[in-house]
Formats: C-alpha cells, sequence, structure tokens
C-alpha cells in the first residue's frame, strides 16, 4: 500500500524538479554518445576543447563533481558493482592503492600513455593512466623576509630554526589533501626514524596548524590575499603562477626541495556503460591539447613530457625537478597510522 | 506520502549504509574507545552551549519582532535571516578574522550566529499572538516587569521556545564546516568524525557506530522537544488578534537595546565579509561579470547568482509543497481518531533528517537510489529532493501548529453549509494558515539559496550555483579569486534579501502568523 505514494512522489518529484534544473543537460540528449565523466571538485577544462572534441568524436563529456580525491575514491570503490560513471578522473597517488586493489578500474592502455605519463605508473596492466601531477610544496613571501632581514629557507631543516620562530602555517593532514602530502613528503625525505622528531621541532618553533587550505593560504599567509602574519605556508609549486602582479614578477616563492608529487589518474570504470566512448575520453585528457591546458585550468602540470608551460609558469612556477614520493601501497598501509601518530605529536 | 518520501530518501539509505559498517564488525571498539565517548561529550556540550546562547541572544530580538512597533522592524525581521544562506566558510572564515584563537568559543558564537533568526522568528510568531492583558494584569496587581515575564509571559512561550531550541540543537550538533574551521584539528565532533570516517577513510564501521550515537543523542533531544510542545495545546488558546505591539516603555528600551544590539552583532561577520570584498576595491565585483582568474570558473558569478535563483526555487516549490503536505497528513491524523501517540512519532520522524548527518545520506544514497528506476544518484533533480529533508521538517514546525489551533467549530459550520472537505480546506484552512506558509517559503528559499552539500555533489560545472561558485574561487590562489569570491558573498547576501523581502511583502489580509519551529 505504501508502495504508490512512493512512486507518485517520486514521479512528482522528478516533473517538477525536471523544469529548470535539468536545463544544463539539454545539450547532450541531442543524439551523440554520453561519457559520464565521475571527478573531484577541482576539475576544470576550458569549454572549447570540450566542444572540439565532440565535433570531432560525437561524444558529450557529462562531468560529476563527487567531493575532494578522497570522496571520489571511496565513492567509486562504494558503487563499483553499478558505477555512477564511465570515466573516473582525479584518484591520486595516496589513494590509488585503495582503487586498484577494489578493482573499480579497466585496463586500457591509451596510445598516448607511453609518451611521459608512464613515469608515474602505478599499475602494471594499465588500469589507470597519469594525467597530470601537482607538487605541493612550501610556500615563502619573499618581502616579509626582505623587510625582516632574515635570509629566506631553503630546506626542511631550515624551519626548525628559531629565527623562523611563528612564521609557519600547515595544514592538518586528517583534514587536508595538500596537508597530507606535506606530512608524506617530510617521511619520504627524513624517514621513518626522523620525521616524528622533525614535527616536534616545527611544533617547537610555533608552527600553527589549520584545517583547510583556504584558511592558511588565503588568512594566515602574508603573501597572498589575506595578508596575514605567517610568511611560510604549505600550498603548490603551482601557487606562484597565480600571484603574479602588475610588474610581471610573482609576488611569492615555492620552495622546490620542499616538494611532494601528487599524480592524479584517470582510469575506465569497470561496467562502464559505453568503454569504447570511455577510452575515447581517456585519450582526450592525454591529448597534446588537453595537456597543454591542465596548468591553467587545473594548477596542475602535464603528465606528458614535452608540454611547454605557459609562460607565466615558466618564471613563477616551475615544475620541481626533484619531488620527494612514496609508493602507493605504502601510502594505503600506512595512512591512518601516520596521521594518527601525527596527532599524537603535534596535538597531544 | 510524506513518510513514503522520508522512508526512500532517508530512512532506507541510513539504514543500508549503516548495515553496511555494521556488518564489517568493529563497533564495539570504538564505542569502548574513550576518545569516543569526548566526542559525544563534546558534540553534545557545544551544541547545547550554542543552543542556549542562540536563545539568550533570539529572545529580546523576539520581543522586539513581535511586541514593538518601531520603524524598520520590516528590515530587521528580513536581514537576520541573512546569516542562515551564507557558506559555512565563508562564516568560519570571518569568525577566524574576528576571534583569531578560535576554539570552542568561537564555534559556539559561530553556530548561535547561523540560529539566532530560528529562535527569534519562532517565538516571534507564538508572541505576536499572546493576549496583552494577562501580563498587563500581573502588573497592575503589583508584579515587577520581570516577575510578569518569568510567571505569566514565559511559560506561556515555553513551547515555542522548546521546539526552537530543539531545532537549534539539531542545527549546532551536526553542524560542520565551522567546526572543522574554527575547531582546528584538535576540537572535533561526531559529526566531523563521520564525515572523515566516512569520506576520506572509508571506514564505515567506525562510521556506523559515530553515526548511531549521533541518532540517539538527536532522539533524545527530539522528546525533550515534543515534551515542550505538548504542553502547548492549553497555550494556543491564548491566541488573540495581534494588535499586542506597541511603543516600548520604560524597562523594555533595555530590551530593545539588547536586541538591538544583537541584530548589530549579527551584522559583524557580514561586515567583515563585505569589507573583506571591497579591499581591492571594486575589482570583485567588476570580475562577477567574468569567470574570475585565469577561468576559475565556468560561469561568471552573475550567471551563478541566476542559477541560484532558478535552483532554489524549484527546491522552494518541492520542498514546502512535501512539507504542506505532511503538516496537512499530520492535522488531519490528529483530527481523525488516530492515537496521539502515532501522531507524535511520526512528527518526531520527519524532523531526524536535520540531526542524521549529510554524508551519512548521502553516502547511503549511493548504494541504493541505483536500485529505483532512472537512477537518480547523480542526477541534478537529487538537490531539490535532498533540500526537502531539511526544508520540510521547518514547514511542519511553522504550519503544524496553526492548523491544529484552527477551531474545528469553523470547519464543522462550513461542512454543514455543504462544503466539501476540499472546499473547507481552502476557505477555511489555507487563509489561516496563509502567513506561515509565507515564513515557512521564506525559510525554505533561504535554506535552498545557501544549500551547499548536495549542490556540491550534483551541480554540473556550467550550473554552478553562487555558494559553489564561492567555494570553488576561495579554494584557488590568487587575489582576484579571493577577491571575487567575498563579492560573490555580498551578491548572495543581495539576493537572499532581495527573496525574503519579496516573500515577506505578500500579505494576508487580516491574519498574522502563528509559527514555531
Amino acid at each position: 500500500m505504501r508502495k504508490v505514494p512512493v512512486v507518485l512522489a517520486a514521479a512528482l518529484a522528478v516533473s517538477l524538479a525536471g523544469c529548470t534544473l535539468t536545463e544544463g543537460d539539454s545539450d547532450t540528449g541531442s543524439g551523440g554518445k554520453k561519457v559520464v565523466l565521475v571527478t573531484h571538485d577541482s576539475w576544470a577544462a576550458p569549454k572549447d576543447l570540450l566542444d572540439e572534441f565532440k565535433n570531432d568524436t560525437g561524444i558529450t563529456i557529462d562531468v560529476r563533481k563527487v567531493g575532494d580525491a578522497g570522496a571520489l575514491t571511496n565513492q567509486l570503490v562504494l558503487t563499483k558493482d553499478d558505477p555512477i560513471g564511465d570515466i573516473a578522473f582525479g584518484v591520486d597517488n595516496t589513494f590509488a592503492s585503495r582503487a586498484l586493489e577494489e578493482n573499480v578500474f579497466a585496463a586500457y592502455r591509451s596510445p598516448d600513455a607511453d609518451k611521459g605519463a608512464q613515469r608515474y605508473q602505478v599499475d602494471d596492466s594499465g588500469r589507470l593512466t597519469a594525467i597530470d601531477t601537482g607538487d605541493v610544496c612550501l610556500n615563502i613571501d619573499p618581502a616579509a623576509f626582505a623587510a625582516k632581514r632574515v635570509p629566506e629557507p631553503k630546506t626542511y631543516a631550515d624551519l626548525t630554526k628559531t629565527e623562523y620562530r611563528d612564521m609557519l602555517v600547515v595544514e592538518d593532514p586528517a583534514t587536508s589533501s595538500p596537508g597530507l602530502a606535506f606530512l608524506l613528503g617530510t617521511i619520504a625525505s627524513l624517514g621513518e626514524d626522523g620525521w616524528r622528531e622533525y614535527w616536534v621541532a616545527l611544533k617547537g618553533v610555533g608552527m600553527k596548524v589549520v584545517s583547510g587550505w583556504e584558511e592558511a593560504y588565503t588568512q594566515d599567509f602574508s603573501g597572498s590575499s589575506g595578508q596575514g602574519d605567517r610568511p611560510i605556508v604549505v600550498s603548490y609549486a603551482s601557487s606562484p603562477a597565480a600571484e603574479v602582479g602588475k610588474d610581471g614578477k610573482p609576488a611569492t616563492k615555492a620552495l622546490l626541495d620542499t616538494c611532494f608529487r601528487q599524480v592524479e589518474y584517470a582510469g575506465v570504470l569497470n561496467g562502464a556503460k559505453d568503454p569504447d566512448s570511455a577510452r575515447k575520453v581517456l585519450d582526450f585528457l592525454l591529448s597534446e591539447k588537453f595537456q597543454a591546458a591542465v596548468p591553467e585550468s587545473m594548477y596542475v602540470y602535464p603528465a606528458r613530457s614535452g608540454v611547454e608551460l605557459p609562460k607565466a609558469w615558466q618564471q613563477a612556477a616551475p615544475q620541481p625537478k626533484s619531488s620527494a614520493t612514496l609508493p602507493p601501497a605504502d601510502i594505503q598501509q600506512n595512512r591512518e597510522r601516520w596521521i594518527d601518530e601525527w596527532r599524537g605529536l603535534v596535538q597531544g | 506520502m510524506p513518510l513514503g518520501f522520508l522512508a526512500v530518501f532517508f530512512v532506507w539509505p541510513v539504514v543500508a549504509i549503516l548495515r553496511l559498517g555494521l556488518g564489517e564488525g568493529g563497533v564495539l571498539t570504538v564505542l569502548a574507545s574513550p576518545e569516543t565517548w569526548r566526542l559525544v561529550a563534546f558534540t553534545v556540550g557545544q551544541a547545547a552551549a550554542s543552543t542556549a546562547v542562540a536563545l539568550v541572544a533570539g529572545l529580546p530580538v523576539a520581543f522586539l519582532l513581535a511586541r514593538t512597533s518601531l520603524p524598520g522592524l520590516g528590515f530587521v525581521r528580513v536581514v537576520i535571516l541573512v546569516p542562515f544562506v551564507l557558506p559555512t566558510v565563508v562564516v568560519g572564515l570571518a569568525f577566524r578574522t574576528l576571534l583569531p584563537d578560535g576554539g570552542a568559543f568561537a564555534i559556539v558564537l559561530a553556530n548561535s550566529f547561523f540560529n539566532v533568526a530560528v529562535v527569534a522568528r519562532t517565538v516571534a510568531g507564538l508572541w505576536s499572538h499572546l493576549d496583552r492583558r494577562a501580563p498587563d494584569a500581573a502588573r497592575s496587581l503589583g508584579a515587577s516587569p520581570l516577575r510578569a515575564f518569568t510567571s505569566v509571559t514565559l511559560p506561556a512561550l515555553a513551547p515555542a521556545i522548546g521546539s526552537a531550541a530543539a531545532v537549534v540543537f539539531l542545527f549546532c550538533a551536526t553542524s560542520f564546516g565551522v567546526v572543522l574551521i574554527l575547531g582546528g584539528s584538535r576540537l572535533r565532533t561526531l559529526e566531523t568524525e563521520i564525515y572523515l570516517r566516512t569520506v576520506e577513510l572509508l571506514d564505515l564501521s567506525g562510521a556506523a557506530a559515530l553515526s548511531l550515537l549521533q541518532l540517539a543523542a538527536v532522539v533524545a533531544a527530539l522528546s525533550v522537544g515534543a515534551v515542550a510542545r505538548r504542553r502547548r495545546e492549553s497555550a494556543l488558546r491564548l491566541r488573540a488578534p495581534a494588535s499586542v505591539a506597541r511603543r516600548p516603555s520604560g524597562g523594555e528600551w533595555v530590551v530593545v537595546g539588547v536586541a538591538l544590539a544583537v541584530v548589530g552583532s549579527l551584522m559583524l561577520p557580514i561586515v567583515v565579509l563585505v569589507s573583506r570584498s571591497l579591499a581591492g576595491g571594486l575589482a570583485g565585483y567588476r570580475a562577477l561579470g567574468s569567470t574570475g582568474y585565469a577561468g576559475s570558473l565556468q560561469v561568471s558569478g552573475v550567471d551563478a547568482a541566476l542559477n541560484s535563483v532558478r535552483a532554489a526555487t524549484d527546491a522552494t516549490f518541492l520542498a514546502v509543497t512535501l512539507g504542506a503536505l505532511a503538516s496537512v497528513v499530520l492535522v488531519s491524523l490528529s483530527r481523525s481518531r488516530v492515537r496521539r501517540g502515532f501522531v507524535e512519532t511520526m512528527d518526531t520522524a520527519l524532523m531526524l533528517p536535520l540531526g542524521v548527518s549529510a554524508v551519512t545520506v548521502g553516502f547511503g544514497y549511493l548504494i541504493t537510489l541505483n536500485l529505483l528506476p532512472g537512477d537518480l544518484r547523480t542526477s541534478p533533480v537529487l538537490v531539490p529532493l535532498a533540500q526537502a529533508l531539511v526544508v520540510t521538517p521547518l514547514v511542519i514546525r511553522l504550519l503544524l501548529p496553526v492548523l491544529r489551533s484552527i477551531d474545528s467549530r469553523l470547519r464543522q459550520a462550513a461542512a454543514s453549509l455543504g462544503a466539501s472537505p476540499l472546499r473547507v480546506w481552502r476557505e477555511v484552512d489555507v487563509p489561516l494558515a496563509g502567513r506561515s506558509l509565507l515564513t515557512a517559503i521564506a525559510f525554505g528559499y533561504v535554506v535552498a539559496l545557501g544549500e551547499f552539500g548536495a549542490t556540491s555533489f550534483l551541480a554540473r560545472p556550467d550550473t554552478a550555483t553562487l555558494p559553489v561558485a564561492i567555494a570553488r574561487l576561495l579554494s584557488r590562489p590568487g587575489e582576484l579569486n579571493n577577491q571575487m569570491a567575498y563579492a560573490a558573498c555580498t551578491l548572495l547576501i543581495l539576493v537572499t534579501i532581495a527573496a525574503v523581502a519579496i516573500v515577506e511583502s505578500v500579505r494576508v489580509p487580516g491574519r498574522a502568523a502563528v509559527g514555531e519551529f
């Protein structure tokens, strides 16, 4: 007896909400193929590229953003028997292992996968293809150091010196993806033995911990919009490209010896409705045109080699040459323990 | 039908995800951990403190709105709703500016900032219908103004206060964004921990254990609210014509002063973010016509505003329809001979979505809604449906008391004059409840305009709403993006004020609102 009203409610809801909300979909129903791309909140792509792809292939890419990289991975895992899309982009090296273990992705090696993306390969069977890399590094506000007549820090070790007291703001690795990457960077560089001591030392010189990048970068950091009182912040190697002033020079600087490399992958989902078209979308993500656009649209570096960075980037945000990294399986296995230990050290 | 909606879009997903979590075992380990109980204590503690602050701050404002006739009250009535619509990340950042040390104090203030309007509007709804002669009689018998208030007015208001307190408690117990930003990682609540375990760690058993605790706390809070509501039946007979507002006199000016101070401090975080939007001159506002620095958005700020208005209109329409239907069902049930316990259980059940973590519901959708025809899991249709879960309880709390208070003799008279049951509703109930329905629509609109969680999951990049665009702009480096984010906030505030003002300007002649939450 209760079933009838339920169906009625659903039908009513669909017909009501159909009026304006789904308007954005109307151009996708024109007979061509549709591929649902599940991705994270940071996804962005130039509209003209997507239109061009549609003209060339007849495939419309329907983008569904589902939270950050962690939320994306976990939603894919939960829905692996009946996936919410055909292809996913944005599972990174800190979550790749979970997605691979759970068999979320189907094997597919794009013809372009050996043009640079193979450098970041995580899986021999080709279920995940690297699309871009983003480097989490310390950023500094050089003007603040000039004003204080303190030399700019360069390495992890510099930060524990007393002259840098109360200057650093970092994000909590439990709640922030750059925060986690920075912690992983210290673990990769200083080893299982060294990282704990290091963080205790950072705490000793007045490091500030906040929950998210927004608070750290736009409020506490002195080099950007918030003009806070901390000249050192955990952000990205690419951030200075957004801080280029009227004189054409970046107002901030990334410390390239303190970077951890985040690699973002794409893969065709097991159970995709139209795997052929999904593979074409993956080829598109690796194409030279798309790769050339990723810096400006998503603040990351192309995974493909030989793709030129935008001019402003070459000066303000060169790609770090030697970023630290950890095997995804290690990250998967230890993430929770590391975060717990970190909490104990820094907040205990 | 409301029950069916609740069953499909709330109970089923929540039960499914809890079962998945409980199936993994390990729940007892979580329940046995002292850390878990610290979370419970802090969650309940901060929610109780926030509720208390919201009550203390909201009651003078309720007095101002209900019992005084001063110029500009219409503006106050509208403007106190603004906090409701602001993205929590923006409010969190504003409170960090005002209280750099953050901590529990800042969390409590921020939570009550969001909820003063709930208390003020709910209590004012009832207060403006209380007969002025009762406290006046007490005064002429020699009671001090305070005594008259505490022994005559306050007991009469208790049901509305209890109701408002229950809703505010639910909102505060499940508040997420401000706790995350202001609590750093030291101060955590059940809600933030459920989010982390579900979204980042995929520790469903731990999340299930915490969700069960959250549910228990919520049911306890709702029961307290229900007890307070039960006492109201007699209170409503005090209804009198709404000519209870007059110029304040004597000590009442003190209360008015306090109320204005509260309204002033509500404006403080808003002033912070408006001034932030002007930090770079008008650059942020000029950028609203564009898509941000280096194309941060796929739509311009102006388009995002239009998207917001469109989406909110749909969602409000759907949510208010569902909420009104639920109220009608509940009131019809209580008018017929259904057992009172059943009606109250149903009433409480419809409130539950306010007290359960959105992420629990959202992840529940992922593993259930694909079984329905049309796979709603990633459909934009889910946005108004999810919002309806939040708005429906508010609508019910506003409409139900009015519908219940309608004299059944009026309806019987209409029926005996030959009106069909439908006609009775149209001629008697709708006109009497019209004003409350408008208030409900205003609240629904504000909730829908400010909605972020479900929208950010489901909105396409080219249909981004203002809150989604603001979050996007704030999450990117670059000064212009930041200024534009704050300019977009100002735009959101203006859109909200305009929308609420339009809704509120519709007058139902001769009637005034009775409402509670």
